[in-house]
């Protein structure tokens, strides 16, 4: 039935967050019609991320993106704080390096992904907001290659077909490429913007003109559940939320809005967001199977780009996602544009997009930290080990007219009372060392 | 700051006309679903109703996906709302 038709684009992007747009703004320069099919009213009105962004990635597609693109604050400097209830522990950690050249900096989604849209609209590509794909259109039946998309009544034809819908992706599941995930390999992420005005976040944060600070929080702030707390600087407002493994949350039978209003709620946390209003509150799933999620991504005439190939990292102290994006979609553009000029479109003729993802920065990190999700999953790391922390410097800090013990000491009695055995202590770090 | 007065800072472009979830009540109660899923939920879209069953606000979905996750084989039929609907991030 369908094969006889001539497709109506050489590619159909489905889906305009980072790696759809990355994807679609290559092919769209390389000369290829491209349309950028997106559900949402305008790219970016479904996406959200906790914000910190590593641009490089984006000056090399886009030059000159840190002074034209929407981006709120340069990330200079990173805390590590470890939240228990009634105390916490933190690693201060501020480089001027990091300012220059710019490494990360927050954003905020639906501002960031608008502006992709427009570069992409502006390159040429035919962008379609407010349509949902509904299914793959296949020829010659249930196994035959993808041809197009169909959404609602219309049908629209492509040589390929790039599944860019994030870490839900009911494409790549109905192509095949996916199975249901276990929930180990998902976490929850629930966010809200609260908004400071421009004066209080510099005030409150310390911060230049341009500075930006990350808070990555873990211990009490998740009620000891697998995941870790964020506190990112925009310009005028602070995004602030957690990320709960689902089989942890689950198992622990806590509800995920609990979580989230007891880390706002933390001693810790509440001043920096004292006298602010709440002008966005939302969740989105996080990818966190790391390598072991990353399955094909590509098949007969469609390849798999962003979260929906399961490309996202969580080293325990950084959720990277967005750099991983833009990553692929450059992979999957070089990888498309060979195969239409070969014009063989079959998945070896895609063939091209794997290996340049494996030869990227994204495919290397994805097997430097192959380790990281297993060791993540140790319980130690969300409930005892901040514990231990403050217990040693309360040990020092606290001259309580009993005489001082060396730290050494102090710090063998305090892992001995916390029932964390030595011998997990030492298995955590080597695997934490091996892992990170 | 209660849940419902935080999703009033948000702004939906509600499908009137259809919901895009639906629970399947016998399979929610029997697999344990219902418990699962109203506490996944940050929107507090679900709700456990005096008669046992499960109601749906799914007006005030995010479209996260979470609920769908945790949900055991057809208990929940869920998917993205059509077109131009739902939920429209400003911030993100
Ligand atoms: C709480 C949280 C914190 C995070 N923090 C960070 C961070 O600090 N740094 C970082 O780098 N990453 C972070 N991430 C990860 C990052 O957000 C993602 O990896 C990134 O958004 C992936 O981009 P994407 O383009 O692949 O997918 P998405 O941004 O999800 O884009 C998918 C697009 O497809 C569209 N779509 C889906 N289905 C259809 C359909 N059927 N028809 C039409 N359109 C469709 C959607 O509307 C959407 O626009 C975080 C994620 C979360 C949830
Ligand atoms: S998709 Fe997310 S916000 Fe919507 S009902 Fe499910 S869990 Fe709640």
């Amino acid at each position: 039935m369908s094969e006889e038709l001539e497709p109506d684009f050489d590619v159909i992007v489905v889906g305009a967050g980072i790696a759809g747009c990355v994807t679609a703004y290559r092919l769209a320069q390389a000369g290829r019609s491209v349309v950028l099919i997106e559900r949402g009213e305008a790219p970016g009105s479904k996406n959200l991320s906790g914000g910190v962004l590593y641009s490089r990635v984006m000056e090399e597609v886009f030059p000159g993106f840190l002074a034209q693109a929407p981006v709120e604050r340069r990330i200079t400097r990173n805390y590590v704080q470890f939240l228990n209830a009634t105390s916490s522990v933190g690693i201060d950690y501020a480089d001027e390096r990091l300012g220059d050249p710019v490494n990360a900096v927050t954003v905020l989604r639906a501002r960031l992904d608008a502006w992709l849209g427009e570069q992409c609209e502006e390159a040429g590509v035919f962008l379609m907001p407010g349509v949902r794909v509904d299914e793959v259109l296949r020829a010659g039946g249930e196994a035959g290659p993808v041809v197009g998309v169909r959404a609602g009544e219309d049908e629209l034809r492509a040589r390929v077909v790039v599944a860019a819908d994030g870490v839900n992706s009911f494409l790549s599941r109905a192509a095949g490429l996916r199975a249901k995930e276990p929930e180990n390999h998902l976490a929850i992420g629930v966010k809200a913007v609260v908004t400071l005005g421009e004066e209080r976040v510099r005030e409150r944060f310390h911060l230049g003109q341009d500075d930006g600070v990350a808070y990555a929080v873990v211990g009490d702030c998740t009620l000891g559940v697998g995941g870790g707390g964020f506190l990112y600087t925009n310009r005028d407002s602070v995004s602030i939320g957690v990320v709960l493994r689902l089989d942890d949350l689950m198992a622990r039978g806590l509800e995920s809005s609990v979580v989230f209003d007891h880390f706002l709620a933390h001693p810790f946390v509440a001043p920096f967001l004292a006298g602010g209003e709440v002008s966005e509150y939302a969740s989105h799933l996080v990818a966190e199977g790391g390598i072991a999620m990353l399955g094909e991504i590509a098949t007969d005439g469609l390849v798999v780009v962003g979260d929906a190939a399961g490309l996202t990292l969580n080293t325990g102290l950084t959720v990277r996602g967005m750099d991983l994006a833009a990553a692929s979609g450059i992979a999957a553009a070089a990888g498309i544009e060979a195969a239409l000029e070969s014009g063989d479109v079959s998945k070896a003729g895609l063939g091209g997009y794997r290996e340049a993802l494996m030869a990227s920065f994204a495919g290397r990190d994805m097997v430097t930290y192959a380790k990281a999700p297993a060791f993540l999953e140790r319980p130690r790391m969300y409930a005892e080990y901040g514990q231990v922390l403050a217990d040693v410097l309360y040990g020092a800090f606290d001259h309580d007219l009993t005489p001082r013990k060396h730290l050494v000491a102090l710090a063998r009695g305090v892992v001995k009372k916390s029932g964390v055995r030595m011998r997990d202590l030492v298995s955590d770090a080597i695997a934490g060392v091996r892992a990170l | 700051m209660s849940i419902p007065e935080r999703l009033a800072a948000n702004r939906y472009e509600t499908d009137e006309e259809q919901s895009h979830i639906h629970v399947d009540q016998d399979l929610a109660r029997s697999t344990g679903t219902g418990e699962r899923i109203i506490a996944v939920c940050p929107a507090k879209v679900y709700a456990r109703e005096a008669d046992g069953t499960i109601s749906v606000e799914y007006a005030a979905c995010f479209e996260c996906g979470a609920c769908l996750a945790v949900a055991a084989p057809g208990a929940l039929e869920w998917h993205y709302p059509r077109g131009g609907m739902g939920i429209q991030l400003r911030e993100g």
